[in-house]
């Protein structure tokens, strides 16, 4: 198990090698123009250096004065030290930035990850139980409906009946306008209520795939002998599902939901710069638009590590919860 | 029938073809996929919508980029009027006039002085004509004593004038000083509030005729003369007057408004002034007034610091924008002014289009990687499975709203930006297809066909491509039919953050864009939904074929 864990992680790390190459190979591919652009922005703000300081500086902090692969140890050695330099949007440290808005978008990916869980899973099982049944199409229907729904339609419906028609949500933002005046109690029930249609979006979109995940391995496991010989033996139905059936469909489904737990501190890209929740993934968005290269290589290095940890994870609990493949 | 078809079944042999009925696989997966009412529904959803998008396209006698246009009734100001405040100077022809004429006739009038120095040193000379009016004069100080004992001086001054004719000169006296001054005066121009418009346009109103017609307005008989043509003039109320050629027929209108046209260099009509002048007298708010093409008008009149302002309802061709669905515009027009339902068609081939082409790059470079990799497997299969992983890292999402930017940054132009999502999305995409690929390859390669195959003599290329890769097919069809409903989800995101296919080319994303105005949103339905509604409906056809296809090829999940 050790030495498996060590090889894993050993490769995860070369992967990220390559990776963060490839990523600061396309930010190499950005129009050299463009940081003179940017050098150009800056020194017009009010009390700033000069545009050649500038520059100097940014050439400098990104090794583009350097060849390419030199240019990528300037950045890789600073990146490996935790210094991913300035955001030049927010004009703070990238990291400050990253602590300040990461919450955000946990919460909202946990809330709907929750949600998924405790929806998807009894109804996959529910759809696996009567396979063919009213029940069985209504669901797949379902999840092919949110599998197939564009996060930006769902969410612009949403908008139209809660927050234009019934005037129940606010349209955009975390934060009412009332906020400040609120009590400590009444601001985070604001920012909850600011949260119920990002989350309910993110949810309807996501749950497709879990329920029909859920309702596949459940099919496979029911199919199986120990099943018959647990219905042979007179158990009742209910304890055949929840006792020896489910048990079973855990295996997979902890192993695929392990895999998305460091997803959760990804964000939701789309849906947050829908809503406008200021998270991680609305952050990034405004960065990539601006040409924000600081921020938006140690959003894609972050994706990446969190992709990473996701399949780590994934590998680790499948061994972890099958006894069998920890025997092999 | 029955009976027919059993006897012909005995006639057979043990061992005929036909006794049982053999279904090839491709034919029993055919069967069941047909049985399956959802992939049914799928099929007949993306053939409308091919349908919808190529056929409709052809038959739809818009352009995808065709701007429409309406006639909308718009208030349009026409033409303003005010009473004339200010002391207008009408200049007599051929006589030098000085710079400063205007503001020293005024300050004269104001200071009610008959002679003023002017800024070159000579002087101005003040008579009042009529009423409001003045004549001016180039004045010019001498001393002629025998034209101040003349008869005519004592005749003015019993008059109580200061101006007089003698010896064919003009003279004006001036004795603010005390003194009796002699000026000998050239007349210069009129001074007065009124307006002088000529009814036929081209006619230019000549020195003598202002002046003799400002004198008739306050004299009694209303007849004068001018450039040797005799004039009426006839009254119309208080400052207004009409005058008459010796024919009979209209000559000018005389008023104490300025009526001036919004646009420059029209001329406005003396009976539109009329109109105008009589319409403000009386304090309404709106006049008929019948122009010289004889077409008749409403002309409003507002009122706004005694600047009276004429406006007219006029038809003016606009850009249809955010029609609601008609007849002639099924589903409305855009913000653009371009027809929805066009925009819609075409869009769908953009979407589609881009969909299929991904996914068939995808599955070629997929099939290629995954094949060898399988095939070969050792440290060939770890190389290119290392790369597999490499790219699967990368995040998607974010990278093509970086490419987007870029190509913003270069101002692509939207067929470049076409090509570019395609070539994009199918590098991030083939990753997938070639683990399932490789993941096939690598427990069918150790089966006996591929020792049969090695064993005759087949290549390598045809082992792996004509041996191995057709039994993947199944995974492969079901796989880029969900894809297909991924890349075409993901170009519509794209488009909707408008970096994707960008205006003037269409895609149901870019179509949804502009919910990002909330006003749109609120009160256009018809400008989002069904583009929508389209982009749902696709997807989920492509993930109930692909759901059918995929219990059709692997009925094992059947109970």
């Amino acid at each position: 198990m050790k030495k498996f864990l060590v090889k894993r992680l050993l490769i995860s790390m070369v992967l990220l090698v390559f990776v963060s190459m490839i990523i600061y190979g396309i930010m190499r591919c950005m129009p050299a123009s463009f940081v003179e652009t940017k050098a150009m922005e800056l020194a017009q703000k009010p009390g700033a250096k000069s545009y050649e300081e500038w520059l100097a500086q940014l050439n400098a902090s990104y090794g583009l004065d350097s060849g390419i692969i030199q240019g990528y140890f300037t950045w890789a050695s600073k990146a490996v030290r935790g210094q991913f330099g300035d955001s030049w949007n927010y004009n703070q440290p990238v990291l400050q930035k990253f602590s300040s808005v990461i919450w955000y978008s946990f919460a909202l990916a946990f809330s709907a990850f929750f949600l998924e869980i405790i929806i998807a899973i009894p109804a996959g099982v529910a759809a696996a139980r009567k396979q063919y049944s009213a029940t069985d199409y209504s669901i797949t229907v379902i999840a092919l409906i949110g599998i197939s729904l564009p996060s930006f339609f769902f969410a612009t419906i949403l908008k139209w009946v809660f927050a234009v028609k019934l005037n129940w949500l606010d349209l955009y933002g975390i934060v009412g306008r009332m906020h400040q005046q609120m009590s400590p109690m009444g601001q985070i029930l604001d920012m909850a209520k600011h949260m119920i249609m990002p989350v309910a979006t993110l949810t309807i979109v996501g749950i497709g795939s879990l329920m029909r995940y859920t309702r596949t391995n459940m099919l496979e496991v029911l199919n199986s002998d120990y099943i018959r010989t647990a219905r042979a033996k007179g158990l009742p139905e209910r304890k055949v599902i929840n006792y020896h059936a489910f048990r079973n469909i855990l295996i997979p489904i902890i192993t695929l939901l392990g895999g998305t737990l460091p997803g959760l501190f990804g964000g939701a890209l789309i849906t947050e710069t829908l809503f406008q929740i200021p998270g991680i993934g609305y952050t990034s968005y405004q960065c990539i638009v601006l040409g924000d290269i600081p921020f938006v290589m140690f959003y894609m290095l972050f994706s990446a590590v969190l992709i990473l940890a996701g399949n780590l994870i994934a590998d680790i609990l499948y061994a972890v919860v099958d006894p069998r493949v920890r025997v092999n | 029938m029955a009976n027919e078809e059993n006897t012909k079944v005995e006639n057979m042999k043990l061992d005929d073809m036909q006794r049982v009925k053999v279904l090839s696989p491709s034919a029993l997966v055919l069967k069941r996929f047909f049985r399956n009412k959802l992939a049914i529904i799928g099929m007949v959803i993306i053939i409308m919508m091919f349908l919808f998008s190529f056929v409709g396209g052809m038959i739809i006698p818009y352009g995808q980029s065709q701007v429409f246009y309406t006639t909308e009734e718009m208030r349009k100001d026409y033409a303003g009027a005010t009473y004339i405040s200010d002391y207008v100077v009408y200049e007599a022809e051929g006589v030098e006039i000085p710079s400063d004429l205007y503001s020293k006739s005024i300050l004269a009038i104001n200071q009610n002085k008959a002679v003023v120095e002017s800024r070159g040193g000579g002087h101005l000379a003040l008579r009042p004509l009529a009423g409001d009016s003045y004549l001016t004069y180039v004045a010019e100080e001498t001393k002629n004593p025998r034209a101040m004992k003349s008869a005519e001086h004592k005749a003015a001054v019993d008059a109580g004038e200061n101006y007089f004719e003698y010896d064919g000169n003009a003279y004006i006296v001036d004795d603010a000083t005390g003194k009796e001054l002699l000026y000998a005066v050239s007349e210069a121009a009129v001074i007065c509030k009124l307006s002088f418009t000529p009814y036929a346009s081209d006619t230019a109103l000549p020195y003598d005729f202002l002046k003799n017609a400002l004198l008739a307005m306050s004299g009694a008989d209303g007849t004068f003369e001018a450039g040797g043509n005799a004039y009426t003039l006839e009254m119309d109320g208080e400052a207004a007057a009409m005058v008459y050629a010796a024919d009979g027929s209209d000559y000018a209108y005389i008023s104490d408004m300025s009526i001036n046209s919004v646009l420059g260099g029209v001329f406005l009509a003396p009976d539109f002034k009329e109109a105008v002048a009589l319409a403000i007298q009386e304090g309404t708010e709106s006049f008929l007034y019948t122009d010289a093409a004889g077409t008749e008008d409403t002309y409003l009149l507002s009122e706004k610091n005694g600047q009276y302002l004429i406006s007219r309802f006029q038809e003016t061709r606009v850009i249809d924008t955010y029609a609601q669905p008609s007849k002639t515009h099924l589903l409305g027009t855009d913000a653009n002014g371009m027809d929805m339902l066009a925009r819609l068609m075409y869009g769908g081939r953009i979407s589609l289009l881009i969909g299929f082409v991904v996914v068939i790059i995808e599955v070629i470079i997929g099939v290629i990687i995954g094949g060898v990799a399988g095939y070969f497997g050792g440290w060939i299969d770890n190389i290119l499975m290392r790369l597999v992983d490499v790219i699967y890292c990368i995040p998607a999402m974010p990278l093509y709203l970086i490419l987007g930017s870029i190509m913003d940054h270069y101002r692509a132009s939207p067929t470049v930006r076409i090509y570019m999502l395609c070539v994009t999305m199918s590098t991030i995409g083939w990753v997938g297809i070639a683990r399932i690929v490789r993941g096939q390859i690598l427990s069918l390669r150790e089966q006996e066909f591929m020792v049969a195959a090695e064993a005759l003599g087949i290549s390598v290329g045809r082992r792996i491509f004509k041996h191995l890769v057709p039994n993947v097919v199944p995974q492969l069809i079901v796989f880029s039919t969900m894809g297909l409903g991924e890349v075409i989800l993901a170009e519509a995101t794209l488009s909707y953050l408008g970096l994707g296919i960008k205006y003037p080319a269409a895609s149901w994303g870019s179509i949804i864009n502009a919910v990002n105005d909330s006003y749109v949103m609120t009160n256009y339905l018809f400008v989002w939904i069904p583009a929508g509604f389209l982009i749902l409906l696709t997807v989920l056809a492509f993930n109930f074929i692909g759901d059918g296809l995929r219990d059709a090829f692997d009925p094992k999940m059947k109970r």
